[in-house]
């Protein structure tokens, strides 16, 4: 059984985003760039499931749409334990670009189970796993947060309001992954990391389509507002600040 | 409380690293991040040293970094030795001083000293923290002069006889194996590798330390310890092999230093901008910019010496001296470092609930092992002058 992992590299969840002096973008320098988190614990649940007694588990390819400076974040997740990598040559659009790029990437690639992190930590756009899924014409579930593979199927669980359905799919197909799907995402050890340099990463060319979305602007939430601190015993003060100022009584 | 963890990069060196060296940091980044600032605090005060580091450590692979893979390291280059050492000691002093020593005073004489069969025997042990070590060469009455030591070896024929007492012995009591420094018959130093269990060996510990909490000291005690034949590394003779040993860590205290300095900077600036008195964060008042900003500089400038140390280190051209100059410029900096940033946050930093206190207090240590700060003063002075101040 051949897995594939769709990873995105986006800016560590500590970066303070500032959008460019016109604000027609986000300022990326002095960016660090980290495996979006959903996309590791994917990793990490593949790779819990590679090493299970009898795994039928061959190869784990990592996928990234993403220039020469996504690398860094694939050889990492080669570090951890993936077994290959594809990198298409070009810079993620919007979420139906970066889905038709991969699909298109993998048209000729067989793999038994693809698997997409449920949104990108940056964008938050939680619709390219759903695209893939659509424009490879497979099956796919969203939400899994839970994933073992029996025989030929996958079994999930997917959650749904107040609780979760257990689903058993076929392969091929797409699961969508969210937290729960592993615990804590490993961390690469020094000898995973040299044993990356030597790990096949194979960059395609990028497949000729527009982004469907134009992004206008981008602005920062407004700061919040100072906190006014009011006596206890000063009820009459309140009642004027929530009626007058805050408008809500 | 511990901020976000956002170390300054104000000079790009970052351009400087490669892809790899980047990854070797986020991983143990991320491992200080997960294991060891949850719990540090309450270890230092507690005078205690998380056993279970060592199995972790020695699964990120952060023992012998630089030692080839068929022996049990990784086989990287020297900056990615020194891009962990920063790391680690962001976390503690103590777990990098447990760190340095497994890798540069027992893995490197191990390698670099040591018999095929003794490298095929330990190194990959000592690489998944399976077993650890320490290294002995200070002793009560000579510390910054070690080649008065007094501990010697008799050569009886089909063993040694070991007799002395190490002091100041960083994993001393929990530690499988001692590479110990001794003296033979004709006075030449040379090193012995002592495991423990071996009669007469003995190991007691050194409590009440107001630093290095969180990590392990004590004495080696050798009363008539018969020493197998095969123990003795045969590749070196004479102090200079402890030394090569501790021009390895102090290169790693060079670069570890600054992760503790970076760790009091991120606290002190994000306090600085938190905290406010006469209604202005006190980030506003220029007393405390000048503060940060010179110690800014002085992390900025420790940055391109341990780099550029890395890179001639790489290439075998990096001197003792200039790593003398680099462990004290950098160690002594991290301690103004600390001292500063401490001040910025009041009262608030004498606290645990801050990491800047406990790096101060382990840093008084730093700045004393591996040669004191004044002993690479003269080893400079020595250089420059070609005269020796020492005696
Ligand atoms: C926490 C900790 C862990 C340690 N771990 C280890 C270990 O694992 N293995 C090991 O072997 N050792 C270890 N040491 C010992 C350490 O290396 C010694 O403490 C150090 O070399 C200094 O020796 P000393 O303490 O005897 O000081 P001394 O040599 O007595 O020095 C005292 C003072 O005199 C000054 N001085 C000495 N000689 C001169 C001179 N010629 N000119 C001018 N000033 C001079 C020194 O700079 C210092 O200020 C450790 C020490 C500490 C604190």
């Amino acid at each position: 059984m051949k897995i594939l992992i769709c990873i995105s590299s986006v800016p560590d969840t500590t970066t303070k985003i500032k959008p460019t002096g016109d604000g027609k973008a986000i300022d990326l320098a002095n960016v660090q760039w980290i495996i979006n988190p959903w996309d590791e614990l994917a990793l990490t649940r593949v790779l819990e499931l590679k090493e299970q007694p009898n795994s039928k588990i061959e190869k784990i390819t990592v996928l990234t749409v993403g220039g020469r400076n996504a690398e860094p974040t694939i050889r990492k997740a080669l570090a951890i334990g993936a077994d290959d990598a594809i990198r298409v040559d070009t810079e993620p659009g919007d979420n139906y670009f970066t889905a038709f790029q991969i699909a298109q990437a993998l048209k000729n690639y067989d793999s038994d189970i693809i698997i997409c992190g449920i949104e990108s930590s940056d964008y938050n756009g939680s619709s390219t796993g759903s695209m893939i899924a659509e424009m490879m014409d497979l099956p796919s579930v969203s939400s899994v947060s839970k994933l073992e593979i029996e025989s030929d199927t996958v079994k999930m669980n997917r959650e749904i309001s107040g609780g979760f359905e257990v689903i058993e799919m076929p392969t091929p197909m797409v699961a969508i992954v969210q937290k729960g799907i592993a615990i804590e995402p490993r961390i690469p050890s020094m000898r995973g990391i040299m044993m990356a340099r030597s790990k096949p990463l194979q960059v395609v060319e990028s497949a000729d389509v527009k982004p469907l979305t134009v992004f206008c602007s981008y602005t920062l939430p407004s700061p919040k507002a100072a906190c006014k601190m009011v006596d206890a015993e000063n009820m009459e003060e309140l009642v004027n600040l929530l009626h007058n100022e805050a408008k809500i009584i | 409380m511990a901020y976000p963890y956002t170390p300054p990069d104000y000079f790009l060196l970052d351009d400087l690293l490669t892809d790899e060296h980047k990854i070797v940091r986020s991983a143990i980044r991320d491992w200080v991040t997960r294991s060891v600032i949850p719990v540090i605090d309450e270890a230092a005060q507690k005078h205690h040293f998380p056993r279970h580091f060592f199995k972790e450590l020695g699964d990120i692979g952060a023992f012998g970094p630089f030692i080839p893979v068929e022996y049990g390291g990784a086989g990287m280059d020297y900056i990615a030795y020194g891009v962990i050492m920063t790391e680690l000691e962001r976390g503690d002093s103590g777990i990098r001083s447990a760190a340095s020593v497994q890798t540069s005073l027992v893995m490197y004489p191990i390698h670099a000293f040591g018999s095929e069969e003794q490298r095929r025997k330990y190194l990959p042990k000592l690489a998944t923290g399976e077993m650890i070590g320490c290294f002995g060469l200070t002793e009560p009455n000579h510390g910054s002069d070690p080649g008065s030591m007094e501990t010697r070896f008799k050569d009886m024929g089909d063993h040694y006889l070991l007799n002395g007492a190490k002091m100041w012995i960083t994993n001393s009591t929990i530690a499988d194996i001692a590479v110990v420094w001794a003296k033979d018959e004709q006075g030449v130093v040379r090193g012995l590798i002592v495991e423990k269990g071996m009669p007469g060996f003995t190991a007691p510990e050194t409590f009440n330390k107001w630093s290095l909490r969180a990590s392990v000291t004590g004495e080696l005690v050798f009363e008539d310890v018969k020493v197998p034949k095969e123990n003795l590394l045969p590749n070196i003779k004479g102090l200079k092999g402890a030394l090569m040993c501790l021009n390895s860590a102090r290169y790693g205290i060079a670069w570890g230093a600054i992760g503790a300095a970076m760790d009091c900077y991120n606290t002190a600036l994000l306090y600085s901008l938190e905290r406010k008195q006469f209604h202005k964060p006190i980030a506003s008042f220029q007393l405390q910019q000048k503060k940060l900003a010179e110690i800014l500089t002085d992390i900025t400038k420790a940055q391109f010496l341990a780099w550029r140390l890395g890179v001639l280190r790489n290439e075998d051209r990096a001197t003792p001296q200039q790593i003398s100059m680099a462990k004290r410029n950098n160690v002594e900096m991290a301690l103004r470092t600390a001292r500063e940033s401490r001040q910025i946050l009041g009262a608030m930093g004498i606290t645990g609930d801050f990491p800047i206190m406990r790096h101060m207090m382990n840093l008084e240590s730093v700045i004393t092992y591996e040669g004191t700060h004044d002993v690479h003063l003269l080893i400079t002075g020595a250089d420059i002058t070609g005269i020796s101040a020492f005696s």
